[in-house]
């Protein structure tokens, strides 16, 4: 078959039916290129291949790469490639070739595509668009770098607090500045005249006095209050910050916990929100407070003599512009010091709780070098920074030592040419060796302020992120669940790994289904699509005829009792573990479940018996008692829905039968999806479903798939092989 | 060598081996990706079993060694940042504009944790939000320009 069409080029314009911008060349360079599909071909550039039954198209990636491929049946035509983010066009691509090609042979119009809806936010999608038009924008947009700012958001419900702060700090700073202000009568008016031969006013001194003492009081008592009052609104809007950002941590899917480092999240909210709330209480206060102190010397200043207040502000320009230098500098520093730490404290909160594993290796020494690295990297940067910073505070005293200098020089070059009094230079003196300390003081908040815009950011990156499983914009209301589930062609992938393709399965309410397959085959892939863990790529999963990314995902998973794989407790008394799921539950109620598990026994033996600790992540029990106890949480819940993924495998053959036993009168009644890699446990299941790669290859009962021979008979015997007589090494794989 | 490796009209590697067996839709898996590219490569089936196991590619026939490195480039992709010519905020997520070896394109970061350095010296690798790594490989050896901008982000 040639591949430039006979026919004649159909009027291209209006009839193309979809169209598919490619990225990538054969030789995976980047290009931009577009093949176009009409009702009659599939066009490429110059090539054109007929749309007939014979052809068809395939796609499937891998590393992050999609490949569709048009061959008609006896060797390939065509592949084109693409990077992911075009995979959804790709696949309308392939449906609507389907489409086309289907009336080939009914002869009739296509039916009219079904409305596609946004997989993330379900709304639908319009059809000349390949993605959610709303969720693509999202994803790119960078938080705005004026990031403090948004710290308002947390101070709006302290409005009036705040407000009642800041009139305080404008009055505190005012009576500070009156003192100065009252040298110059009490120079001029008395102490000169007395030098010159006049007797000491001594009304005057006592009224000039007075007024110094009592706006030193008043100064301290407005301080007083003011401190206290903004002290307490930023150690609320800090308290507020951190659990916000907490409560929004715990809403994040597990595919943003997977990718985040414990250390480092730990470090974010808690000394990161910190140093927001010290910023906000200590700095910006000091910061506030000199500013206005600043204007209003300034103010005081030109009002006393324009010129020597214009000379006296001489350096300010100057340090504003040196602080503006340093600033991007230190702000890159310390977003980076804070990385740092965090990976410094990421190290602790990865080696700590594998100690064990640490000690067996006989790895500590290996162990403290890492963290003597992570040590020496945040000292380098520290360092680096310190460089620039530790010039900077010199530089600014040295401007207001100067500065003084001047002043000095000028002020005795004005009373020599008496255009002032001595009584105005001294009020002068000490308005500026104010305003210069507050000057300094003020130069190193651009430092604070940096470290707070950084930890700002860090939280904020937190906060902006949308959870992958998101709550339905518009939640349906979940109807009674009875159990069923229908799962209707999943697909699902780990970044651009695809683990579940096209999985389609029915269960029906109260039904026992046992999910086997090797390891890795995607099982506990499935249980945390189910559980909405993760969203499906494609596909989906219902209950009750409702799509589980329109119910809420707190109320869907109040129906589902799971016992995982890898079990984890809390630290806190075996009563309490068990209850997780329903705290106000009863001590009967805990029993009764601990019972069910087959935990009661062993529970007794404990030191406290319910009331013994478990220890942190349950260190002080074994595999199998924690694995009881995760039974028994589950069950206490009293869940539609059970799913136990490997409930048992860490406990010896008796007591498993015996919570096989015990599980039988529980699972009554109940859906119960259970995976188990030792095949006896689940002969009683309704139906075996048999993964094999990410695909259901079979469904049966047990002895229906014995029969068959297929995937399930080989992975049956190779069990029970395994029990009459250790396989030779090796023997595994082949019957795998 | 006990195995023959061709290529069928649909594109896939038939790898038939010594006693006779065929298997289609052979692949061929670097074992350390990062560390060891050139060596230590697996032919691995369509089901992903292994096949084959090649220490190194030397003394292959030249065919042979031809097919499995064309398919090694069809499958892998992995371009490597030459130059960062310039990233829209440093504030993730972040969308940079890069030269690769593979020609110019944008990727974005959503957040500084998916880079991950590697062992070698200064080398990185960057995933971007599609799931696809981009390859530093030595940062040091960047121009001035785009070190600075990498800098913001480490
Ligand atoms: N968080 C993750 N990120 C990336 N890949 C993952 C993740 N979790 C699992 N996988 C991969 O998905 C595949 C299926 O994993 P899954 O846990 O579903 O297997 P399984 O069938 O439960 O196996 P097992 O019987 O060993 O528990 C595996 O190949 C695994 O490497
Ligand atoms: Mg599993």
């Amino acid at each position: 078959m040639s591949a430039s069409s006979t026919l004649p080029q159909p009027p291209a314009t209006a009839e193309v039916v979809a169209t598919l911008d490619i990225d990538l060349d054969e030789r995976l360079n980047f290009t931009s290129d577009r093949i176009v599909l009409t009702p009659r071909e599939i066009r490429h550039g110059e090539r054109a291949w007929p749309l007939s039954t014979k052809l068809s198209l395939t796609h499937h990636d891998h590393a992050g790469v999609g490949t569709l491929e048009l061959s008609d049946g006896e060797r390939l035509l065509a592949a084109w490639r693409y990077t992911l983010g075009r995979n959804p066009a790709a696949l309308k691509f392939e449906r609507e070739f389907n489409r086309w090609k289907e009336c080939l042979t009914s002869g009739k119009p296509p039916a009219e595509p079904a409305e596609t809806k946004c997989p993330i936010c379900q709304a639908p999608i319009p059809p000349d668009e390949e993605e959610c038009p709303n969720c693509a924008r999202e994803l790119h947009t960078p938080p705005s770098t004026w990031v403090l700012l948004r710290l308002w958001r947390f101070a709006v419900p302290y409005k009036g607090m705040l407000f009642a702060g800041f009139l305080l700090t404008l009055a505190a700073t005012a009576a500070t500045l009156v003192p100065p202000y009252l040298t110059m009568p009490l120079m001029d008016d008395v102490l000169i005249p007395y030098q010159n031969g006049q007797p000491i006013d001594w009304a005057k001194v006592a009224w000039l006095l007075g007024g110094l003492l009592g706006a030193a009081l008043l100064a301290w008592a407005l301080g007083w209050a003011r401190t206290y009052i903004l002290a307490l609104v930023s150690e609320r809007i800090g308290a507020d910050l951190r659990t916000t950002t907490y409560e929004h941590l715990l809403k994040l899917s597990l595919e943003y916990f997977g990718g985040k480092r414990t250390g480092d999240l730990m470090a974010r909210i808690g000394s990161e929100t910190d140093r927001i709330n010290v910023f906000l209480s200590l700095h910006l206060l000091d910061f506030a407070t000199d500013v206005l102190m600043i204007a209003m010397t300034a103010v005081i200043l030109f009002s006393i003599h324009p010129w020597l207040a214009l000379i006296t502000l001489l350096p300010l320009p100057i340090i504003a512009w040196l602080i503006h230098i340093v600033r991007d500098k230190l702000r890159t520093g310390f977003e980076q010091i804070d990385r740092v730490w965090a990976e410094v404290t990421s190290v602790l909160a990865d080696t700590i709780p594998g100690i064990r594993v640490v000690k067996a290796f006989a790895q500590e020494a290996r162990e403290a070098q890492r963290f003597r690295e992570a040590n020496r990297h945040n000292l380098e940067v520290n360092d680096r920074l310190n460089r620039v910073w530790s010039l900077f505070a010199p530089t600014v005293g040295l401007l207001t030592e100067v500065g003084v200098l001047v002043v000095w020089v000028f002020g005795i070059w004005l009373i020599a040419k008496d255009t002032i009094t001595v009584g105005v230079l001294t009020a002068f003196l000490a308005y500026i060796s104010r305003f210069y300390t507050r000057l300094d003081s003020m130069s190193r908040i651009v430092s604070v302020t940096q470290k707070a815009a950084a930890g700002a950011k860090r939280i904020f990156d937190i906060l902006d992120h949308v959870s992958s499983v998101p709550e339905p914009k518009t939640p349906a209301p979940l109807p009674p669940v009875k159990g069923g589930i229908e799962i209707d062609d999943v697909h699902f992938r780990y970044g651009n790994r695809a683990i579940l393709r096209g999985v389609s399965l029915t269960i029906r309410p109260g039904e026992m289904i046992g999910l086997v397959g090797h390891s890795g085959s995607g099982k506990s892939t499935l249980v945390n699509l189910i559980c909405r863990f993760y969203d499906v790529s494609e596909g989906a999963i219902r209950v009750e005829g409702v799509d589980l990314r329109n119910v809420p995902v707190a109320e869907w998973r109040r129906h589902i009792g799971l016992v995982l794989q890898e079990p984890f407790l809390f630290f806190g008394t075996i009563a309490e573990n068990i209850a997780y799921g329903k705290p106000n539950a009863t001590r009967e109620e805990i029993v009764a479940a601990a019972r069910a598990a087959h935990a009661h026994e062993f529970i007794l033996k404990q030191p406290f018996g319910y009331d013994s600790l478990v220890g942190e992540r349950g260190q002080s029990l074994s595999g199998g008692e924690r694995q009881r106890i995760s039974i028994a949480r589950a069950l206490l819940i009293d869940p539609k829905i059970l799913i136990l993924d490997e409930a048992t495998s860490a406990v010896d053959t008796e007591t498993e039968f015996e919570i096989q036993q015990a599980l039988n009168n529980l699972i009554r009644g109940r859906t119960t999806i259970a995976i188990a890699h030792r095949l006896s446990t689940l002969r009683r299941a309704d139906r075996l479903v048999v993964m094999d790669r990410g695909q259901i290859v079979e469904i049966g009962h047990h002895d229906e798939l014995m029969e068959k021979q297929g995937h399930y008979w080989r992975l049956y015997m190779a069990q029970s092989k395994q029990l009459d007589a250790p396989p030779p090494l090796g023997a595994e794989e082949e019957a795998a | 060598m006990n195995f023959q490796l061709t290529r069928n009209a649909f594109g896939r590697l038939v790898l038939t081996t010594a006693e006779g067996a065929v298997h289609e839709g052979v692949v061929p898996v670097r074992a350390f990706a990062l560390t060891a590219p050139e060596e230590d490569i697996a032919l691995v089936s369509a089901e992903g079993k292994e096949l084959v196991w090649l220490p190194t590619l030397e003394g292959l026939p030249e065919a042979t060694r031809a097919l499995i490195r064309e398919e090694l480039a069809r499958r892998e992709f992995m371009p490597e940042i030459r130059r960062i010519v310039a990233v829209s905020s440093f504030a993730t997520p972040s969308t940079w504009t890069v030269d690769t070896d593979r020609g110019p394109t944008t990727l974005v970061l959503k957040s500084e944790d998916d880079i991950r350095r590697l062992k070698g010296p200064g080398s990185l690798l960057i995933a971007d939000s599609q799931g696809i790594h981009y390859l530093i490989r030595d940062r040091r050896a960047l121009d001035a320009a785009s070190q600075k901008l990498l800098k913001r982000f480490l």
